[in-house]
């Protein structure tokens, strides 16, 4: 019984705490369900950086034809292991494994992109920075203290937190408007509000710029996008066909309907 | 093939049977828009029950396999994505339509003597729809199907007494398992569709003996025939003429549906929630727990009432009685007409505030109560305390208030003479 009502109480207050706080103003996912080349690169980065800890084991290679490649071209590519090519994107590490050495498991990315929304995930790729007080050594903006280090780190360099305070929300927010991108404002003590981003360090540069970084991400997340849903296209085609029919049935049976009931009014 | 239909009607009433529930049958002339609502709800019926048949093929009632099998329908299977969002669309839009089909019951007096039993077995239907909805949300068996089962069936757990017996025998465990998923599953393709179907046969028989009721609220048997047609002189046979008017409606129906469907399945996170797309987790709480958006107002009237001696039942009462009360509908109305369009603007007034309470009693269901801040501190009473709660259980009372006072406003209510004669 005593559980019971906690459990119920525990939702009701969980709900609140979940509103209150920051305000994280997300950059939009610039991508596009149709550029193939673009879900191509991203298939790419997919398979080169997250398929080594993340598993997406309800898509299978051979899907990939979906996004204009062809079977050859995905086993040379994109398979590196002893993978068929209809078999799903497993990964080696088990999650006991990935418990032990992340903290966490490392979730399976197959329906990533429907929880969390594309604009999240390009910006979660985009919030990474430096942060010595963390086991892995790395902190991101948009999901503080995640247990996953920075794995692209080598493409745009150690990126440093830039926090700046306003001595109140008004002052807080206005500020962070006036900034581009990805932008957190936090509650800080004594009533005065924190607006936190992420810059490149000028003295560390990645490989890449980061005008490329960006591209790739969004290359990445398009790519996440499209697995999560692989017959959206499909979809969105066929549903523009049967509202076509639809629209035509409609002229038809009302007309049918006009003269039925012109004896009745 | 007249031969043949003899043979058959020497031994089973297919002529008859078919004259009496529809082809012969003589409904009023003046149906309109709000007449749709029960020939698409019996479409959505028959449509939930081809695309289960062919969802029950591929999906796997079992707590390691389910999730998978789900994405399995939508990856793998031929146009198995389709017919999974026909039918998590299809659940979504028959709520709709059914409220909107109940909204047009309250607006005519379609409850009214003779009507009663009709009502009580479209009740019955919604209350049964409501398990039906409540047992197969949790088998896709992600984060928010078994958290929002978890919350569901522990409100069992809060009867006195009993209570805590209670929900270990719904569960057949002592949390949300496999073995729940498995006897919902039961519940969700064989035991819920079989009752619902002989309630809506129910339904429609009632229906079809007491004759429909229309926007006027006119009893079409009361008024004399038409020498010619041999008619009531408002009345209509069903067929043709409802049935190609149905017939439209359907059309622009599925125009609506086939938007949604193939547009925005997940309707903004009302129709399939992104936290879904998480497995289950019985150790990892989410931060929200919102029941899918049909069966917020009543979430948000649990949500509203304060525990009390110590006690969450008393919610969990008034959930209840907000649900079972339209079955008292047809005695608790006293009104001297039955059509909105005759009654005054006393029972017009009531019905606007009970609409109004259930939609943003449904919006406050699916937000935390935190949504709207708070009153500020220095208030007396309301100091410190949720807006939105606050709001809520006024919405509440007023919920209530529209039924409890039902039988006083409406026997006050200045009524206008209703005519002889549909409009």
């Amino acid at each position: 019984m005593k559980t019971i009502a906690t459990l119920l109480s525990l939702l009701i207050c969980g709900a609140a705490l979940a509103s209150g706080g920051a305000d994280l103003r997300l950059d939009p996912a610039p991508i596009h369900r149709l550029d193939a080349e673009s879900l191509q690169r991203g298939a790419r980065n997919f398979v080169n950086y997250c398929l080594n800890c993340h598993s997406a084991k309800y898509m299978r290679y051979e899907r990939l034809k979906d996004i204009g490649l062809t079977e050859q071209q995905i086993k040379d590519n994109l398979m590196f292991g002893t993978d068929k090519i209809g078999s799903t994107m497993t990964v080696a590490m088990t999650p006991a494994e990935g418990k032990a050495w992340f903290g966490a498991v490392p979730p399976d990315l197959s329906v990533e992109a429907r929880v969390r929304g594309a604009d999240w995930l390009y910006n979660y790729l985009l919030g990474f920075y430096r942060d010595d007080s963390t086991p892995t050594g790395w902190n991101n903006l948009v999901f503080p203290n995640v247990g996953m280090p920075h794995v692209l780190w080598t493409l745009t360099g150690p990126n440093t937190l830039v926090s700046t305070e306003f001595e109140n929300h008004e002052k807080a927010l206005a500020a962070s408007i006036a900034k581009k991108g990805l932008v957190r404002v936090d509650p800080a003590p004594g009533g005065k509000y924190l607006v936190r981003t992420v810059t490149p360090d000028p003295n560390a540069a990645g490989s890449m710029m980061p005008a490329d970084y960006r591209a790739f991400v969004a290359d990445l997340v398009n790519y996440m996008d499209y697995m999560a849903e692989p017959t959206r296209n499909e979809r969105v085609r066929l549903g523009i066909v049967v509202m076509l029919y639809l629209a035509v049935l409609f002229v038809l049976v009302y007309a049918l309907k006009r003269m039925y009931w012109k004896d009745v009014h | 093939m007249e031969k043949l239909l003899n043979w058959i009607d020497a031994r089973f009433p297919l002529t008859s049977l078919w004259e009496s529930q529809w082809g012969k049958y003589v409904a009023p002339r003046n149906f309109n828009f709000w007449y749709y609502f029960g020939s698409l709800a019996t479409l959505v019926l028959v449509m939930q029950i081809v695309t289960g048949i062919f969802l029950t093929m591929n999906y796997k009632p079992d707590a390691e396999k389910a999730f998978g099998s789900v994405e399995y329908i939508m990856r793998d299977v031929q146009w198995g994505w389709l017919i999974r969002y026909m039918h998590s669309t299809g659940a979504s839009l028959f709520f709709v339509v059914v409220y909107l089909h109940m909204f047009r019951g309250l607006m005519y007096g379609s409850y009214r003597k003779p009507r009663e039993l009709l009502w009580i077995f479209g009740c019955l239907i919604y209350l049964t729809l409501m398990g039906e909805a409540f047992f197969g949300y949790l088998l896709p068996w992600g984060q928010m199907s078994y958290w929002g089962a978890q919350v569901i069936v522990n409100l069992f757990s809060t009867v006195p007494l009993i209570g805590e017996g209670l929900g270990t025998w719904i569960r057949g465990d002592y949390t949300i398992s496999d073995i729940t998923l498995n006897r919902f599953f039961a519940f969700h393709v064989i035991a819920f569709p079989l009752i619902l179907l002989g309630l809506v046969a129910a339904h429609l028989m009632a229906l079809h003996e007491v004759g429909s009721s229309n926007p006027d609220g006119i009893e079409i048997k009361g008024q004399g025939k038409d020498p010619k047609t041999g008619l009531y002189l408002d009345g209509i046979y069903s067929h043709p003429y409802y049935t190609i008017k149905d017939i439209v409606g359907v059309v622009v129906f599925l125009a609506v549906f086939s938007a949604i469907m193939f547009f925005v399945p997940e309707m903004g996170g009302y129709f399939l929630e992104a936290n879904n797309f998480i497995p289950a987790d019985p150790l990892k709480t989410p931060e929200h727990i919102a029941p899918v958006w049909y069966f917020t107002p009543y979430y948000a009237i649990l949500r509203a009432v304060p525990s009390f001696m110590d006690s969450q039942f008393w919610g969990v009462l008034a959930m209840g009685v907000a649900v079972l009360i339209f079955f008292f509908l047809p005695w608790l109305d006293k009104g001297a007409v039955r059509s909105i369009r005759y009654r005054g603007t006393l029972y017009k007034s009531w019905l606007a505030a009970f609409v109004i309470s259930f939609i943003i009693l449904g919006y406050l269901g699916v937000v935390p109560v935190t949504v709207w801040g708070q009153f500020p501190e220095s208030w007396p009473i309301l100091g410190g305390a949720d807006k939105a709660t606050v709001v809520a259980r006024i919405l509440t009372v007023v919920y209530f208030l529209f039924f409890f006072l039902m039988p006083w406003y409406t026997r006050r209510d200045r009524t206008k003479p209703v005519p002889e004669r549909v409009r």
